[in-house]
């Protein structure tokens, strides 16, 4: 952790102050838990906004009742893996092609400036709708199948970087672009050698937004109509009050939007490390 | 035999995109020549349009009147003879530097390997060799303006302009630098325009000195041949007697236009 010309009383400071840090995270996680879990456990203490002391529980489920739902999806039953997969195919469909689909349309209209002016009302028009609200267009042009989640998952993600494209398209240093065009730079090689990596690093930008969206787009998808996946169960469990399978649903969601984020910050700390970060710059 | 560069009588009017009726003359009937293989630097106060004066002769951009011919020949487009050295940054952050020095062969299509081979060795040559794989941000402005040398010179360009390329560097590395191109041009005589606001830093290494007046609408008002004795280091060319005495005559047409200029900068601000 720290460097032998650390000196002592600091390093002893450093470990000292990062200990306590998920301590503190791990006693509130439990302060919660056994918050929730006063409030509903049955007979605990007396009913104050219920008739009976069952209802509670009935209302905002039970931790204890929340982990054994989880642990029967992963370990006993094991039947949860056939909708994880369902929905994190979608949601990593749903990504791929409205990152490329965004890349290329922002690259497109930044490059002919015409066309951007001619399709800017549209383009406006159709980001400030709320797009959620096209999953049942989408349910009936696609079906219950993975086709509607990962439409709508596309025009969530499309418009995040479509627009982050388009800014950095237009923020390519004008230096940097006369300099390679003074090197010989075709058009075709600005495109590829120039506009392309400057709008890369944008996209990167937007990934961790994208991904979240694209899983946004599945699990609503899912909820609003289909046959499997985790907002399929999630749907079901509610259609029977069962609000403990609810909670269970969005742990487990939460859970993997944790991983696909740390994944994605993986992905753009190994291809973006040209890019300076605090601390990191040398100087020679 | 032509000259490399030959600006015949050219002026730039720039019109504002927000007030198509206000316009701002940049030079106006500037008419200056390099010769192939001869050192002009040209002078002139801050904002009297000597990057302006650069950009035409490297094709970027297009005269209002005048024309400029390149080797005789009238210029269209880029000036596909020149290598340009920016003032700020231009390389790609994106790309280390070895990759940045060889992208014009890149884009001229010669094959990996040999591009590769042509990058390192210039690097070599301006002191890079062991950073090749360092992006722009990990190496230091003085590094930066090293690797931009070698990435112009790697073409083998006719012409070089250089845009006050030492400007932001500290004065040692400075006159490092300035030793280092003179010591380059002495061993391939290209035909250089530079620019520069530094008068110190012409004499020191020019065949040839213009002055440019103050903005707006400024031309060249004077012409300096230094005779001084090649080859020079920047440094010990500033102690003789020739070189205060060039420095004087010099100094005598450009401080009006230097106090012209500030006057200007005032009144503006």
């Amino acid at each position: 952790m720290s460097g032998s010309h650390v000196p002592e009383n600091q390093s002893a400071s450093k470990t000292q102050r990062r200990v306590p840090l998920v301590v503190w995270q791990l006693l509130l996680l439990l302060a919660l838990l056994l918050f929730w879990h006063g409030m509903t456990e049955p007979g605990l203490i007396p009913p104050m906004m219920f008739d009976n002391d069952r209802q509670a529980a009935f209302f905002f489920g039970q931790p204890h009742m929340v982990a054994q739902r989880i642990w029967a999806w992963f370990v006993t039953d094991a039947d949860i893996y056939r909708h994880l997969r369902v929905t994190l195919t979608e949601t990593i469909l749903a990504f791929l092609i409205g990152a490329a689909s965004g890349l290329g349309g922002g690259l497109w209209l930044a490059l002919s400036p015409r066309m951007s002016q001619v399709l800017e009302p549209y383009i406006k028009a159709f980001n400030a709708m709320p797009r959620i609200i096209l999953a049942p267009i989408f349910g009936v042009w696609f079906g219950l199948g993975m086709g509607s989640k990962v439409a709508l998952g596309v025009t969530l993600v499309f418009f995040v970087v479509f627009f982050n494209v388009y800014q950095g398209v237009k923020e390519v240093s004008p230096v940097v672009l006369a300099n390679a065009r003074m090197l010989g730079a075709s058009g075709r090689q600005l495109l590829r050698y120039v506009y392309l990596p400057s709008a890369t690093s944008w996209v990167f930008s937007s990934l961790h937004t994208s991904v979240g969206l694209a899983f946004v787009g599945a699990v609503v998808g899912e909820y609003l109509g289909s046959s499997q996946g985790v907002g399929y169960l999630i749907l079901q469990a509610e259609g029977s009050f069962d609000i403990n399978t609810v909670m269970a649903g969005i742990v487990v969601l939460t859970m993997f939007a944790l991983v696909l984020d740390s994944l994605v910050g993986r992905i753009e700390k190994r291809l973006m490390k040209w890019q300076p970060k605090a601390g990191e710059t040398e100087k020679l | 035999m032509a000259a490399a560069i030959e600006l015949r009588s050219v002026a730039c009017t720039f019109v504002s995109k927000d007030a198509p009726g206000q316009r701002y003359t940049a030079v106006q009937d500037v008419s200056l020549t390099v010769g192939d293989g001869e050192f002009v630097s040209v002078v002139g106060p801050t904002g009297c349009g000597k990057s302006t004066l650069l950009n035409v002769a490297a094709g970027l951009l297009q005269p209002s009147q005048g024309e400029v011919r390149v080797f005789g020949e009238v210029l269209e487009g880029l000036n596909r003879r020149a290598g340009y050295m920016f003032q700020t940054d231009s390389l790609m952050p994106w790309r280390s530097a070895r990759d940045n020095v060889l992208a014009g062969l890149q884009f001229r299509g010669l094959p990996m390997a040999q591009a590769q081979a042509q990058a390192d060795d210039w690097l070599r040559r301006v002191g890079l060799g062991s950073f090749g794989d360092r992006y722009p941000h990990q190496l230091s402005g003085g590094m930066r303006k090293r690797a931009s040398l070698a990435q112009t010179l790697v073409m083998d360009p006719d012409i070089i302009l250089m845009d006050e390329p030492f400007s932001a560097l500290d004065i040692q590395t400075r006159q490092l630098m300035e030793n280092e191109v003179l010591a380059l041009w002495q061993s391939r005589r290209k035909a250089v325009l530079f620019i520069t606001h530094d008068l110190d830093e012409a004499i020191a290494m020019s065949d040839r000195v213009i002055i440019l007046s103050a903005g707006p609408a400024s031309h060249p008002i004077g012409e300096f041949a230094i005779d001084l004795p090649r080859p020079r280091d920047v440094a010990e060319v500033k102690m003789t007697p020739e070189f205060a005495r060039l420095h004087r005559a010099i100094w005598a047409v450009l401080r009006d236009e230097v106090l012209k200029g500030y006057q200007q900068q005032l009144q503006a601000a």
